[in-house]
C-alpha cells in the first residue's frame, strides 16, 4: 500500500507498522481499531439499507413497515401520489430554509461579538447561549407551546411558530461552531491587512469574512439538517400545519405510503453526492493552488 | 459540526485572537440575538414556571387560576419517579456504550484511516440525510419478530423460543444508541484529530504499553471531546420520546413519553410544566456537576 512509499519521507506517519517480531499478532492490533471502527460503520448503515429495499416494495397489506413482499418501481415513479405528503415537503422545505437564513446571521452577528469585542456580561451571554443546548427538546417545546397560547398566537400556529421555534434550537449550535472558526483564525493576518492601510470595512471584506467562511457554512449546514429533521419541538409549535416529520409520524399508525421510504432514500442520495462533490471541487481548487 | 463544542485550540493564534478583543460598540452585534433568546427562551421557561404553579383544578378551556401550587411538584415525582429513573437510566447506557462504539470509530478515522478519512467522516454523517423517523421505523422492521435479528438470537440460543426483542428495553437503547452515535463520534473525532501522534508515539517509545500510553495520554488529550460528545448525547437521550413510542410499550415510556401526552393529549398544563421544569433542572445540574467534574471550563 501507500505506506511504502511514505515510510522514508514522513517518519510518524499515522498507522505506520514498526518492525516486530510476530507479523500477524502486529497487523491485528494495527488494524483491529480500524475493523471495529468499520463494523460500527456497517451497524450505522444497516437501516438505510433497509429504507433503500423498502422503497422497491409493494406491500399487499395495511402497513409498509412490515416485511419486504414483492418488487415494484412504482414508488419511485408516484412519489406525491399519497396526499399531502409532497405538501409536507414543500412546508419543510420552506420553513428549514427560512429557519437557516435568520439563525445563521443571528448567530454569526453573536459569534463575532464574542469573539472579537470585550464587554461586561460575556460570561452571562455565554450562559444563556449554552442554555438552549442543555435543555431537552421536550422541554423546550412546551414551554413555546405555552407561551404562544397564553399570548393568543394559538390561532396562528403553523409556519411563523415553527420558523420562531427552529431559529431558537438553531442558534446556539450556529453560534458555537462559527466562534469556534473564528477563535481558532489567526489575527495576526488582520493586523496585517490593517498595517498595510486597508480600513476596517475593506479588512472585514477582504480578510475577515473569506476566513470565517467555511464556519459560516458548516454552521448553516448544521442548521438546516436540525431544522429539517427536527420532530419532537416541531410536534408542539406546528398546530395543523404539517412538515415532512410529522407526515412520517402522522402515517405510522394509518397505512404507511412506501414512497416515504423512496423520499428517504433520495434524501440520502442526494446530499450524498453534494458532499462528495463539494470535497471533490474543494480538492481540485486546493491542487490548483 | 458540533466540533465547536470542544475547546478552543490554545494556539498561538487564538492567544492573539484574545488580545485582538477590542472594546467600542461591538457588543452591539449580540443584542438581536440576545433579544431572540430573551423572548423565546428565557421568557417562556419563566412563563412555564408559573404555569407549573396554577391551580391543577383548572382545564385548558376553563383556565387555570394562579395559586402558587407548589404541591403540583411532588404530585408529579410521586406519580412519575419511576419514568424519571428510567429516563436517566436508558440516557445513561446509551451514553457509555456510544463512547465505547464511538471512541475506536473516532480513534480509527483520526488515526488509521490513511486516505479514507474524508470519505469515513462523510460515513458517520451520512445516516443524519434521511430522516431520523424513517431509520427508527426501519429499526421497527428490523428488530420485528419476524425480522432477521430476532431469528438468529433465537438460532443462537441468546433469545428463548419466542422471544421478542421489540418492544423491550432493549430495542430502545438500542434504537437511541443508534440515534445519537454520529452526537458521539463527531466530537469525539474533532477532539482525537487535533491530537499530535507524536505524542502518542513518544509513549510508545518511552516503554510504555499500548494500553498505558492510552490511559496516560490519548485519552487525556482526548478529553475535551469526549465532555461535548457525552453531553451532546446524554441530553438529548434524556427527553427522546419517540424511540420509547416506536420501539418500546408503555412499559418503555420515559419522561418525554409523558410530557408530550400530559400537554398535547390532555392538556393538563401544570402536570406537564412541573415534569419539564424537573427534568430541565435535573439535567442541568448533572451537567455542571459533569462539566466541573471533567474540568473544561472553556466548554460554552
Amino acid at each position: 500500500m501507500a505506506t511504502v512509499a511514505t515510510r522514508e519521507r514522513v517518519s510518524s506517519q499515522p498507522g505506520q507498522a514498526r518492525p516486530s517480531k510476530r507479523p500477524a499478532g502486529r497487523w491485528l492490533s494495527d488494524h483491529l481499531v480500524l475493523l471495529v471502527g468499520i463494523v460500527v460503520l456497517i451497524y450505522m448503515f444497516v437501516p438505510i439499507g433497509y429504507i433503500f429495499a423498502l422503497s422497491f416494495n409493494e406491500p399487499s397489506g395495511r402497513s409498509a413497515t412490515a416485511q419486504f413482499e414483492s418488487f415494484t418501481w412504482s414508488n419511485w415513479t408516484s412519489i406525491c401520489e399519497p396526499e399531502g405528503l409532497c405538501a409536507s415537503l414543500k412546508l419543510s422545505f420552506e420553513v428549514s430554509i427560512t429557519a437557516t437564513i435568520l439563525a445563521t446571521i443571528l448567530g454569526t452577528l453573536m459569534a463575532f461579538a464574542l469573539v472579537r469585542h470585550s464587554f461586561r456580561g460575556r460570561g452571562a451571554s455565554n450562559l444563556v447561549i449554552f442554555l438552549p443546548m442543555a435543555t431537552p427538546e421536550v422541554v423546550m417545546g412546551s414551554s413555546l407551546l405555552a407561551m404562544f397560547v397564553s399570548v393568543g398566537f394559538d390561532s396562528v400556529l403553523g409556519f411563523i411558530t415553527i420558523v420562531i421555534a427552529h431559529v431558537l434550537f438553531c442558534l446556539s449550535f450556529v453560534v458555537v461552531t462559527v466562534k469556534a472558526r473564528l477563535a481558532g483564525m489567526d489575527a495576526r493576518l488582520e493586523q496585517a491587512a490593517m498595517d498595510l492601510y486597508a480600513n476596517e470595512w475593506q479588512t472585514f471584506r477582504l480578510i475577515t469574512l473569506p476566513l470565517a467562511t467555511p464556519g459560516i457554512v458548516a454552521a448553516a449546514l448544521l442548521a438546516f439538517s436540525l431544522s429539517f429533521d427536527d420532530f419532537i419541538v416541531t410536534n408542539f409549535t406546528a398546530g395543523q400545519s404539517v412538515t415532512f416529520p410529522l407526515f412520517i409520524y402522522g402515517s405510522k399508525l394509518k397505512d404507511f405510503p412506501p414512497q416515504l421510504f423512496v423520499v428517504g432514500s433520495l434524501m440520502f442520495l442526494i446530499s450524498f453526492v453534494f458532499v462528495i462533490a463539494g470535497e471533490l471541487w474543494r480538492r481540485r481548487r486546493a491542487a490548483i493552488r | 459540526m458540533s466540533a465547536g463544542l470542544t475547546n478552543r485550540p490554545r494556539t498561538g493564534a487564538a492567544v492573539d485572537g484574545e488580545t485582538a478583543r477590542r472594546r467600542g460598540w461591538g457588543w452591539l452585534l449580540l443584542v438581536p440575538g440576545m433579544l431572540y433568546l430573551g423572548i423565546f427562551f428565557v421568557f417562556p421557561t419563566i412563563q412555564l414556571f408559573f404555569t407549573s404553579l396554577y391551580d391543577p383544578s383548572g382545564s385548558f378551556e376553563t383556565g387555570y387560576s394562579m395559586t402558587w401550587h407548589f404541591a403540583n411538584y411532588v404530585d408529579a415525582l410521586t406519580s412519575t419517579w419511576n419514568l424519571f429513573v428510567r429516563s436517566f437510566a436508558y440516557a445513561g447506557i446509551t451514553t457509555l456504550v456510544c463512547l465505547l462504539l464511538g471512541y475506536p470509530l473516532a480513534y480509527a478515522i483520526a488515526f488509521r484511516a490513511g486516505r479514507w478519512k474524508y470519505f469515513m467522516l462523510v460515513l458517520v454523517i451520512a445516516p443524519f440525510f434521511t430522516s431520523f423517523l424513517l431509520r427508527t421505523l426501519a429499526w421497527r422492521t428490523i428488530l420485528s419478530d419476524q425480522g432477521p435479528v430476532t431469528s438468529f438470537f433465537q438460532l443462537i440460543g441468546v433469545l428463548p423460543e419466542g422471544g421478542r426483542l421489540l418492544a423491550t428495553p432493549v430495542a430502545v437503547i438500542a434504537g437511541l444508541i443508534y440515534n445519537f452515535m454520529p452526537f458521539m463520534t463527531l466530537p469525539l473525532y474533532a477532539a482525537l484529530d487535533k491530537v499530535d501522534y507524536r505524542l502518542i508515539e513518544a509513549a510508545g517509545d518511552l516503554y510504555s504499553s499500548p494500553l498505558t500510553g492510552f490511559r496516560k495520554v490519548t485519552f487525556p488529550l482526548s478529553m475535551p471531546g469526549v465532555v461535548a460528545g457525552t453531553l451532546l448525547t446524554f441530553i438529548p437521550a434524556c427527553g427522546d420520546y419517540i424511540n420509547a413510542e416506536l420501539l418500546g410499550t408503555p412499559k418503555q415510556y420515559m419522561v418525554g413519553n409523558r410530557i408530550q401526552s400530559a400537554f398535547l393529549t390532555e392538556h393538563n398544563y401544570p402536570l406537564a410544566a412541573s415534569l419539564s421544569l424537573i427534568l430541565m433542572a435535573v439535567v442541568l445540574v448533572m451537567v455542571i456537576a459533569y462539566v466541573r467534574r471533567a474540568g473544561t471550563e472553556e466548554l460554552v
